[in-house]
């Protein structure tokens, strides 16, 4: 576990995977059909005055 | 589909958005940090560093107290006018015993990396009381009452044994003369033979110009004096050091 | 007994502090062990005189427990203002003292020692105390639960206080380990440690005891906000004390170690208290303010990790062509351009919410604070990734151009939303119709623009100036300019930069003026913002 050993590793697939969970993570979050949750939750500070606390 | 299901009850859990933030946080500071207390050669391999004598500890006290470091870096980048004008590049080696370092952010005053030598003592002695009586455009503030504050060396030892815990090469024989170290430093008619013996390129003489008193004034300009003095340059070999 | 415990616990403290005193064993422990005796002598006076006793056989008169938890609140937007305006003045004078040097008064209010005043009085007194009182406020009405743990939420509010003063007090005597943005020493430490696990645990425990099944992104950020700092500061604080009644303390770590810790911790004070945090208030209030919702939910989540993963990695960027090793100086550099896509897609975000009611900026001085500071956090957003580059670092660094770039974040970004954040709640909390004045908020908004604008120009000259008069050669070869000459030359920009933060402070002052006639209930007869003049502006108007 060297230096340059580390260094290979860090730009080859450790970036390839970071960057999957990145692309993975994007697709997740703007999946078809997750809008309608997301649209509710986006009004979540609006339903304050309901008093039911 | 399962899968989104699953992820739901993921938005509604503060247990893994706790879990998740705190995995996702920690990953830059582990890679970033862990490798540089093990990997050799993040610290240059260099000759004639030591541990800072008790008066030279007592000055960067001094130093650190009055915020010094927010003004004066201690740090000389590579670079041709840094050189000339600051001297050598700063080696990693010589902040190896600098518990907290000293490096600053920003250069208002001049950089003080190596200083020492630079000028007299009774310059230093003058511009800390006074900047603008020798550099009439400075805009440092003055720092008189240090001529005033006296040492007190019986309570220095301990200072010595927690820089020993954090990993600073004090031996018994440092810690136990730290008081009358400190004394001899700033005392050249005192017996400095054992002083000399424990720190090696150690500058003894009275330093603010007082010799009734042992003050912060002699502290902060024997730290000042020793500054950038200690590493061997002509000794080190840059390319055996590449990082 | 209502109040006896707590009056009873603060004298025992008292005396702790009074055995603090006693025992010292350095003279600047002691003098500092008597601010704290004061301190808490005087807060166990006023417990006492709130107590109230029960007479036997009576049933305890109960406070009303149900409904959100707003006087801690109320406390906690006094305390901003106040902070925030001793913070902006200590900035002043010391702006002033670099500009006139004699305005220096040794020892205790040399540059040296003010500096750090005015740091933390700006960052942890005026920001934390703004990011205390509005994720309380935010965590109750998007869970719509009020705050968990009783009074806990108190202890968090004065226990945070008391942090200030201590550190600020510690300051002006010279206790200081010298770590920025981390200058208080080990005890002060200790105390800030149990202060933020109460606010974790107040925090976290509302979230549990939601009524509303998801959590709404704001509390996210609040949330990686509060575990980070947490983690930042028990790291990078790690030190070792000479002894248990003294004051100084030894760094756990030395060198290239301990300044590699020390920037991962300062520059994520800026990610995560002066960031994080305050993305937190603006996924709240610009969505309320602007009264429709955030532009796309969906991009937060995606801000949301992003952000807190590639901040955490940006610190070596502090420490470009130092003694750092060079892979570390290159990782630092390659994460902080890589921040401008997150910082950008939550800007973006955050405008985009007032696509179809951008005519509401007409009428409405408070959204137009809101919108300021987005484009201030664009900006820095902006430079800050740009100055990460090793070439432009190796000209702006040491420089005031980093002071420049600080203050367009801070003041531009951390202050405007705040102030929006604060016009926001004082009517909503003192049942306030509207506040006194609109136009006294818009008086505000363009005195800190013009102040901002002043500082952060001129700084940036100033920085330039002395970076190119650093390097500059003759044709013979040798450097031109000595170091002070570079001191000099900048003169008139410290000047001119003490103006710009002078015209800030006044906006500051205006706000307080704002603040406190909309508490004491009056109503400014003025004519409405955007000459609309038959409808009054309701927009701020409690609903």
């Amino acid at each position: 576990m060297d230096y340059t050993f580390m260094r290979e590793f860090a730009d080859s697939w450790g970036l390839i995977y970071l960057f999957l969970i990145f692309i993975g993570a994007v697709f997740f979050t703007f999946r078809p059909g997750s809008k309608e949750v997301a649209d509710r939750i986006a009004r979540i500070p609006f339903e304050e005055d309901r008093d039911d606390v | 589909m399962a899968l989104f299901d699953k992820h739901k009850k993921l938005e509604k859990n503060v247990s893994f958005l706790f879990i998740g933030s705190l995995l996702a946080v920690l990953v830059g500071g582990i890679v970033e940090i862990v490798p540089l207390f093990y990997v050799k050669n993040t610290i240059e391999k260099v000759e004639g560093m030591r541990p800072y004598t008790p008066l030279e500890l007592a000055g960067r006290n001094v130093y650190v107290r009055e915020g010094c470091y927010l003004c004066h870096s201690q740090m000389i980048r590579p670079f041709r006018d840094e050189v000339e004008r600051y001297g050598h590049y700063s080696l990693a080696a010589e902040s190896m015993y600098d518990h907290p370092f000293q490096w600053g952010s920003k250069r208002t005053g001049p950089d003080l990396a190596r200083v020492g030598g630079r000028y007299s003592d009774e310059w230093h002695v003058q511009h800390l009381i006074h900047p603008q009586a020798v550099v009439p455009e400075s805009i440092m503030p003055r720092y008189s009452f240090l001529k005033e504050a006296d040492l007190k060396p019986d309570q220095f030892a301990g200072h010595l044994v927690a820089n020993r815990r954090v990993g600073v090469p004090y031996d018994d024989a440092m810690i136990e003369n730290a008081a009358a170290d400190m004394r001899a430093q700033a005392n050249p008619d005192a017996d400095t033979s054992g002083l000399e013996e424990r720190y090696a390129k150690i500058s003894i003489r009275d330093f603010d110009g007082d010799p009734t008193r042992l003050t912060e004034m002699d502290a902060l300009v024997a730290y000042l004096q020793m500054l950038g003095t200690l590493v061997d340059l002509e000794a080190y070999k840059q390319n055996e050091n590449l990082r | 007994m209502k109040n006896g415990k707590e009056a009873a616990l603060l004298g025992g403290a008292t005396f702790v502090a009074l055995l603090g005193a006693g025992f010292a064993s350095d003279d600047l422990f002691r003098a500092h062990a008597w601010v704290l005796v004061f301190v808490l002598a005087a807060s166990t006076i006023i417990m006492m005189r709130r107590m109230e006793v029960v007479p036997a056989g009576q049933v305890p008169v109960q406070k009303d427990t149900s409904g959100y938890m707003d006087d801690v609140i109320r406390y906690g937007v006094l305390a901003t203002t106040f902070w925030g305006v001793v913070g902006l003045l200590v900035g002043v004078i010391i702006a002033s003292q670099l500009a006139w040097p004699w305005l220096n008064i040794e020892p205790w209010f040399n540059f040296g020692r003010l500096r750090p005043l005015h740091t933390s009085a700006v960052i942890f007194a005026f920001g934390g105390n703004a990011l205390i009182c509005t994720s309380f406020y935010i965590v109750q009405r998007t869970c719509r639960a009020r705050l968990f743990g009783g009074n806990t939420a108190w202890f968090v509010f004065w226990g945070y206080q008391l942090f200030i003063v201590m550190a600020a007090t510690g300051y002006l005597l010279g206790i200081t380990q010298s770590k920025e943005y981390a200058e208080p020493e080990w005890y002060v430490d200790i105390w800030l440690t149990v202060v933020w696990v109460a606010y974790l645990v107040v925090f976290l425990g509302t979230i549990v005891k939601r009524k509303e099944p998801h959590i709404y992104v704001a509390n996210w950020f609040f949330l990686a906000f509060i575990i980070t700092v947490a983690m930042l500061h028990l790291v990078n604080n790690l030190s070792m004390p000479v002894s248990l009644t003294g004051s100084k303390s030894y760094s756990a770590f030395a060198g290239v170690q301990d300044a590699l810790t020390q920037w991962w911790y300062g520059h994520n004070a800026v990610g995560f208290f002066l960031t994080a945090g305050f993305l937190g208030m603006m996924y709240y209030f610009v969505p309320k303010q602007a009264d429709r919702p955030i532009y796309s939910y969906r991009l937060s989540i995606v801000h949301f990790w992003s952000l807190i993963f590639l901040y955490i990695w940006a610190g070596p960027h502090h420490l470009h062509y130092t003694a750092l090793p060079d892979w570390a100086q290159t990782l630092g550099m390659v994460f902080s351009i890589m921040l401008w896509m997150p910082s950008w897609g939550g800007m973006i975000n955050g405008l985009m919410t007032l696509q179809g009611a951008w005519d509401k900026l007409r009428t409405d001085p408070v959204l137009r604070m809101f919108v300021i500071s987005l484009a201030f956090y664009g900006m820095s957003t902006f430079e800050g990734p740009m100055m990460s580059i090793k070439t432009i670092n190796s000209l702006s660094h040491y420089t005031d151009w980093t002071i420049g770039h600080v203050h367009s974040g801070a003041l531009g970004w951390n202050g405007m939303i705040t102030f929006g954040a604060l016009y926001y709640l004082v009517p909503k909390l003192w049942n306030r119709e509207r506040l006194y004045s609109l136009r006294l908020v818009n008086w505000h908004l363009w005195l800190a623009t013009i102040g901002i604008v002043i500082y952060a120009a001129v700084m940036w000259v100033a920085g330039i100036t002395q970076g190119l008069m650093w390097r500059e050669y003759d044709d013979q070869g040798f450097l031109v300019n000595s170091f002070i000459e570079t001191v000099s030359a900048i003169h008139p920009e410290y000047v001119m930069r003490m103006v710009g933060g002078l015209i800030y402070l006044i906006g500051a002052l205006i706000m307080t003026y704002n603040i406190w006639r909309t508490i004491r209930g009056d109503v400014r007869d003025e004519v409405p913002m955007g000459g609309n003049l038959a409808v009054a502006p309701k927009i701020v108007a409690a609903e």
